[in-house]
């Protein structure tokens, strides 16, 4: 197997049922002469599940018998979830969380506040109503936000979009 | 790592790699190319990053310290998530810091080890909050004032202070409208609430963010840093914004005074912060 496809399928700690491609923070692997190059990036920076990946990367590419591992952090451009791939958002809806829209594009200047904005629907991953309400803006992870269906009542959770 | 048992997951002794506190972790920098620019100034460097660092360490300590004393627990986890945001970038900047200094310290010896003196957080960061509408008013005015440094920061000459930047910009942007639509909530709800969020209003002044300190303006001529001054008039607008939302009046702010001196409060943090580490010199939890 290559050191991608290796690199690939490890699973982040903090949503299991994702590779780290899915996810879209592997940016690059290298097989050079002497070594594999693993690049990835950071979601959030207090992610504390970073340092879990880097060992957990390791380990898979030693296990499949690569025996000099280094792995990069690019930090730049940040991270968006719009490079969770279309595979990641279908396993992210069948675990009943429900993906992130597209990502908000700014325009030039300062942020803005916004404070009543009206944000696009989000879907009940459990029976596809249209849309849902928040409960809270912070989930068990800053990366996810806690919603209820209106249609079968069950709480679910949903990767917010940055 | 299992998630079937909660339990077996939090007594799983080999495996400390997601705890996000204490001392002994990888480097957030590890494998990030942390060259200093050619003819940068790194002594006013390393304080400058001191200063953004500290304000993210101090500010992440008075919201953990509202952790179990929220009003419901969405807003515990939310405080939660903020103040670990803030941590993480903390970590980054006290790493960037020891790599520029280069003087054998690390981010842990300069979080557990440094005397008050050696801290450069501005004031408002240590205040204690009376109650929770002080709290998010204090952090409207805090994730206002650094989403403008960062928004700017994002161009400076020190690239890894740039990415650093560039991905907590992201991050202030969801603490500021989850501070200001509680402020709004709480300003125009009863007329218990108005009472205490007008007195909270009242009682936060950013005056003292907008002063700047010889080594921020140095820095921001040399291109690596941000005269805060310079963030006064965008982080007004928002204050503005958010108090007539709420209903609320406050009086504008006055002239302040530059970071470097601390209030009585930084005594009492830094004990509360450091005591683990200093009782148990080169320990690892």
């Amino acid at each position: 197997m290559t050191a991608f496809a290796v690199a690939a399928r490890v699973q982040d700690p903090e949503l299991p049922w994702l590779t780290l491609a899915d996810l879209g923070i592997l940016r690059e692997v290298e097989e050079l002469a002497d070594r594999v190059v693993v690049t990835i990036t950071p979601t959030y920076s207090g992610c504390p599940a970073m340092g879990a990946i880097r060992d957990d990367l390791t380990g898979a590419l030693r296990a499949a018998g690569y025996g000099r591992v280094e792995v990069r952090t690019v930090l730049t451009p940040a991270w968006t979830t719009d490079w969770i791939t279309p595979a990641g958002r279908e396993k992210l809806t069948a675990a009943g969380i429900a993906p992130p829209g597209p990502a908000p594009r700014r325009a030039a200047g300062p942020v803005p506040l916004t404070l009543f904005a009206v944000r696009p629907p989000v879907p009940c991953p459990r029976c596809g109503a249209p849309d849902s309400e928040q409960i809270a803006a912070f989930s068990a992870t800053a990366c996810r936000e806690l919603r209820r269906c209106p249609a079968c009542r069950e709480p679910f959770e949903h990767v917010k979009e940055i | 790592m299992s998630f079937d048992d909660a339990y077996e997951a939090l007594t799983d002794h080999d495996d400390d790699a997601r705890w996000a506190y204490g001392t002994g972790f990888a480097d957030p920098l590890a494998g990030v190319d942390t060259a200093v620019p050619a003819g940068a100034d790194r002594a006013a460097l390393a304080d400058y990053c001191l200063m953004l660092g500290d304000d993210a360490l101090i500010m992440s300590h008075r919201l953990q310290q509202w952790v179990t004393r929220a009003p419901e627990i969405e807003d515990e986890l939310a405080i939660a998530n903020i103040a670990l945001d803030l941590l993480g970038q903390a970590r980054l900047l006290l790493s960037r810091a020891a790599v520029v200094e280069d003087a054998g310290r690390d981010e842990d010896s300069l979080a557990y080890l440094r005397e008050q003196a050696g801290f450069r957080n501005v004031r408002l960061v240590e205040r204690t909050d009376d109650d929770f509408a002080h709290l998010v008013a204090r952090l409207v005015v805090f994730s206002s004032w650094r989403l403008a440094i960062f928004d700017q920061l994002t161009k400076s000459a020190d690239p890894v202070l740039a990415a650093i930047a560039e991905k907590g910009t992201k991050e202030l942007t969801y603490h500021r409208e989850y501070a200001a639509q509680w402020v709004v909530r709480l300003g125009d709800g009863t007329d218990i609430s108005h009472i205490r969020m007008q007195d909270a209003a009242e009682a936060v002044s950013a005056a003292d963010l907008f002063t700047p300190h010889e080594t921020e303006l140095s820095m921001a001529a040399a291109g690596f840093g941000v005269d805060p001054a310079s963030t006064r008039t965008e982080v007004e607008r928002v204050w503005a914004q958010v108090l007539d939302a709420a209903k609320l009046q406050a009086a504008p702010w006055g002239g302040g005074e530059p970071r470097g001196a601390h209030t009585p409060a930084m005594a009492d943090i830094l004990a509360e912060l450091q005591g683990v580490a200093r009782d148990n010199p080169g320990g690892t939890w």
